[in-house]
C-alpha cells in the first residue's frame, strides 16, 4: 500500500480504538472522574503513568537529544527515569494512603490552610499548561508532517479527540486510553529501532546493538570505517575526523552542571502533579509501591532503547548522506526504480538508503523547514561535518530552487572552522530524528506509518493526562475546597453531579487554552519545559516529603518555604531566559535547567528553620502524619467523598 | 505499645529506604555523574563503563530497587501486622 494510505490506516484505527474506549469507560461520578475511582490494576496503572509521562518530548525529541549531547544526555535518561525510585519510596505509598484526589488536597490538609491549597493550585495550573503547550506542538508537528495537513488543523484535530475522552471518561476513560496509547506508543518505537539494529549490527535488541560492531564498511568522508568496528567507536571515529573537538561518547559539560541538572530532573519528575495523581488511581498502598516499579518498567523499554536509536541515527546520517549527489538522489522515481527500492525495503539485506530517488525524504523534510541543505562549496553532493551550515533557522528563498533542486536559503554561510577539512552543510532539527529515522534508514512504509500513530499517541496521552491535573484541580481544590467551601462543615457546598459539570466544563476550557497554545506556541517552549521541572522541584517534591517524613513540619514552615523555592527559581529562569536573551546570565556559575536543584534546597532548610521557630502543628494533624505512615486502613478512593 | 510498634515499623521502613537510595545515588550519580571519566577508561564490550552506566545501567538498576523496596515493605509490613 501506498505510505499516505497506510499513514491514515493506523492514525485513523487508532483514534478510533481512542473514542471506543473513551464510551466504553464512561465517568459517573467525581471519584471516578478524578482518580478512576480507585480501582486501577497496578499493571495497567503503571502502563498509564508510562502513557502519561512519555510526552511528545520524549518520543520525538528525547533521541534528538542523545543523538546531539551524545554523553552528556545521560542527565535526562538518569533524570526522567531515576525520579521514579523518589516517587515509589518517598511518595507514592504514603499519598495513596492519605487517598483523596489531588496533589492540592494533600498540601492543603496537611497544612490546615487554605493559602497553602491556594498556592498549591496556581503552581500546579501554571506547571501543566507549560507542560501542555509542548503536547499539542508535537501533534501539529506529526499532523502536519504525516498527514500533510496544516498544523492548526492538525491542532484542532488533536484537541478533538482529547475533548472526546478526557471530558467524558475523566481518570477512568484516560487511564484505560492511555493502557492502548502506551501499547500503540511502545511497538511504534522499539520497532524501528529493532529494524535499525538489525540493520545497523545484526542485533535483535538494541539495547545491546548500541554496544555492538556495525555490519558494513562505510565512508565517512575522510576515511572508510571497516566492518566489525563497534558502533560508539566507529561514531568517534567518524566525530574526530569530521572535526568535532569532543567526540560522541566524551562529556562536554562540566559535572557540577550535570549534576544539579539530574537532581532537578529527578525530583522535578517525582514531584509533578499529573505524575503523583496516577497513584491515587490504585486500590491499595502495596498496589502504589509495585505500580511504580511496573511504570517504571514500561518507561525503561523506551529509555533504554532511545541511546541506542540517539547512536544509529547519528552514524546513519553519516553512512547514508555523507558525499551524495543530490540530484540524483532526490529525484522521482520511475516505475523501474520505485519496484527496486520497494522489493529493497523488504529485504534486509539490501542496503538502499544510498541509491537514486532513495532520499525524497530528504526533499519531505526540507518543506516542513526542519531539515535544510546549502550547497557551499557547489559539487553538488550533501557534506556533514562539525559547525554550523549557516546562522540561524533555515529562512528559505519562497519556493525557488538551486541547481541540483535543492530549497534555496536566504541565510548567510557560516564556513568551517580554521584547518577542517570538510565543512558542514546540512542543518538538522534535532525533532526528526526519531521521525525521519525510518526514512533515512529505507525502512518499509508501514513502520514509517507506525512512527507516525505513536508521536500521537505520546502527544495525546500526555496532553489528556495534564488537562485532566488542570481540571480537578480547578473543580476539586479551588471550586469545591476554596471558593464553594461551607465554613461550618469544612464540605463543598457543590454536590457531586455540581463538582462533576464543573469539572467538565473545567476540562473543556483547559483544552481551549491548550489548544490556542499548540495554534500560538509561545516562542520558549524548550525553556518552559526547564521551568516546569525546576518548578516541581523546588516546590512540589520538598512540600510532600516534610509532610510525609517530618511530623513537626506545620503550616508557617510550608508556606515559607514554598515562597521562597518557587519564588527563587522562578526569578532565576526569568532573569537567565527571558530577561538575559543571551542565555549566558549565570548567578553561581548554576546554568538554569538545573536552578530547581538549588530552590529545593532554600525550600528544606528555610522550611525547617521556620517550623522549627513557630508553634508546631495541631494534634489531629501529626495524627494523621502518623496514620499515613501505616498501610493499614487504606479505604478505596470510592468511598472517600 | 501500639506506639512502639508504630515507631519501630516506622524506623526499619527509613533504614530500607536509605539503604536502597544509597544504592541509587551511588549508581546514578556516582557512576553516570561523578566518577563517569574515571571508568571511562575501563572498556565493557562496544561500550565505555562510565557512558554505559549514565545511558543503560543506572536505568536497570533503578528498576530492581523498585521491586526489591515492594518485596522488601510487603514483608515489613506483615512483621508488624500493619499490611492491608
Amino acid at each position: 500500500m501506498e505510505l499516505q494510505s497506510l499513514i491514515y490506516l493506523f492514525v485513523g484505527a487508532s483514534f478510533a480504538l481512542y473514542i471506543g474506549i473513551a464510551i466504553w469507560s464512561k465517568a459517573g461520578s467525581t471519584s471516578e472522574f478524578y482518580v478512576a475511582g480507585g480501582g486501577v490494576h497496578p499493571v495497567a496503572n503503571g502502563m498509564a503513568t508510562a502513557a502519561d509521562w512519555m510526552s511528545a518530548a520524549s518520543f520525538i525529541s528525547l533521541a534528538g537529544i542523545v543523538s546531539l549531547l551524545g554523553r552528556d544526555s545521560g542527565a535526562y535518561l538518569m533524570g526522567w527515569t531515576g525520579g521514579y525510585v523518589l516517587l515509589a519510596m518517598l511518595l507514592a505509598p504514603y499519598l495513596r494512603k492519605f487517598g483523596k484526589f489531588t496533589v492540592p488536597d494533600f498540601v492543603g490538609d496537611r497544612y490546615y490552610s487554605d493559602v497553602a491549597r491556594t498556592v498549591a493550585v496556581v503552581c500546579v495550573i501554571f506547571v501543566s499548561f507549560t507542560y501542555v503547550a509542548g503536547q499539542m506542538r508535537g501533534v501539529g508537528i506529526v499532523f502536519s508532517r504525516f498527514l500533510q495537513v496544516d498544523i492548526n488543523t492538525g491542532v484542532v484535530i488533536g484537541m478533538g479527540i482529547v475533548f472526546v475522552y478526557a471530558v467524558l471518561g475523566g481518570m477512568k476513560g484516560i487511564t484505560y486510553t492511555q493502557v492502548a496509547q502506551y501499547c500503540v506508543l511502545i511497538v511504534a518505537y522499539t520497532i524501528p529501532a529493532i529494524f535499525l539494529s538489525l540493520q545497523v549490527t545484526g542485533d535483535f535488541l538494541p539495547q545491546l546493538g548500541f554496544g555492538g560492531t556495525i555490519e558494513f564498511a562505510f565512508d565517512n568522508g575522510v576515511r572508510e570505517i571497516p566492518a566489525g568496528t563497534y558502533v560508539l567507536h566507529a561514531l568517534d571515529q567518524s566525530f574526530k575526523d569530521l572535526g568535532f573537538s569532543i567526540v560522541y561518547t566524551e562529556g562536554r559539560a562540566g559535572v557540577w552542571d550535570t549534576f544539579l541538572l539530574t537532581v532537578a530532573l529527578m525530583c522535578g519528575t517525582a514531584g509533578l502533579p499529573h505524575v503523583i495523581v496516577r497513584f491515587f488511581t490504585v486500590p491499595t498502598v502495596r498496589d502504589a509501591r509495585v505500580s511504580a516499579g511496573w511504570a517504571l518498567l514500561f518507561i525503561a523499554i523506551l529509555y533504554t532503547v532511545c541511546p541506542a536509536v540517539g547512536a544509529f541515527a547519528r552514524l546513519n546520517l553519516i553512512k547514508n548522506t555523507q558525499n551524495i549527489e543530490y540530484a540524483a538522489w532526490t529525484q522521482q522515481c520511475s516505475a523501474d526504480q520505485a519496484a527496486a527500492l520497494a522489493a529493497a525495503h523488504d529485504n534486509p539485506a539490501v542496503d538502499a538508503a544510498r541509491a537514486d530517488c532513495a532520499g525524497q525524504w530528504f526533499q519531505t523534510w526540507e518543506n516542513s523547514g526542519l531539515l535544510a541543505w546549502m550547497d557551499k562549496n557547489g559539487d553538488g553532493k550533501i557534506q556533514i561535518a562539525n559547525g554550523a551550515a549557516f546562522k540561524g533557522k533555515p529562512s528559505f528563498d519562497g519556493d525557488n530552487r538551486g541547481a541540483s533542486g535543492e530549497r534555496l536559503l536566504k541565510n548567510e554561510p557560516v564556513p568551517a572552522p580554521a584547518g577542517q577539512a570538510i565543512e558542514n552543510e546540512v542543518y538538522f532539527d534535532r525533532d526528526i530524528i526519531v521521525l525521519a529515522n525510518p526514512e533515512i534508514a529505507s525502512l518499509p512504509n508501514w513502520v514509517i506509518a507506525l512512527v507516525a500513530a505513536g508521536g500521537l499517541a505520546a502527544a495525546l496521552s500526555t496532553a489528556a493526562g495534564l488537562l485532566l491535573v488542570i481540571s480537578s484541580s480547578i473543580s476539586h481544590d479551588l471550586l469545591g475546597r476554596v471558593i464553594y467551601k461551607d465554613a461550618e462543615t469544612d464540605k463543598s457546598k457543590l454536590t457531586d453531579a455540581q463538582e462533576l459539570m464543573a469539572a467538565r466544563v473545567a476540562a473543556a476550557v483547559a483544552i481551549g487554552v491548550a489548544g490556542y497554545l499548540g495554534i500560538n506556541p509561545p516562542a520558549f517552549v524548550a525553556q518552559v519545559v526547564a521551568f516546569a521541572f525546576g518548578l516541581a522541584a523546588a516546590s512540589f517534591f520538598p512540600v510532600i516529603i516534610n509532610g510525609i517524613f517530618d511530623k513537626r513540619m506545620n503550616k508557617e514552615g510550608a508556606i515559607a518555604g514554598m515562597a521562597v523555592g518557587l519564588a527563587f527559581t522562578f526569578i532565576y529562569i526569568v532573569l537567565n531566559v527571558f530577561v538575559d536573551k543571551s542565555g549566558t546570565y549565570k548567578m553561581f556559575s548554576i546554568e538554569a535547567t538545573g536552578v530547581g536543584t538549588i530552590g529545593m534546597v532554600l525550600h528544606f532548610v528555610i522550611a525547617y528553620v521556620v517550623s522549627r521557630a513557630t508553634a508546631a502543628p495541631p494534634q489531629d494533624i501529626q495524627d494523621m502524619v502518623e496514620n499515613i505512615r501505616i498501610p493499614r486502613g487504606s479505604a478505596p478512593s470510592t468511598h472517600a467523598h | 505499645m501500639e506506639e512502639q510498634k508504630a515507631q519501630a515499623y516506622w524506623q526499619e521502613n527509613i533504614r530500607t529506604i536509605m539503604q536502597l537510595l544509597v544504592v541509587w545515588f551511588i549508581v546514578s550519580y556516582g557512576c553516570g555523574v561523578l566518577f563517569v571519566d574515571l571508568l571511562d577508561t575501563i572498556a565493557f564490550g562496544g561500550f565505555k563503563l562510565g557512558f554505559w552506566f549514565a545511558q543503560q545501567g543506572s536505568i536497570y538498576v533503578f528498576l530492581i530497587l523498585i521491586f526489591v523496596y515492594a518485596k522488601r515493605m510487603n514483608a515489613i509490613d506483615e512483621k508488624y501486622d500493619v499490611h492491608e
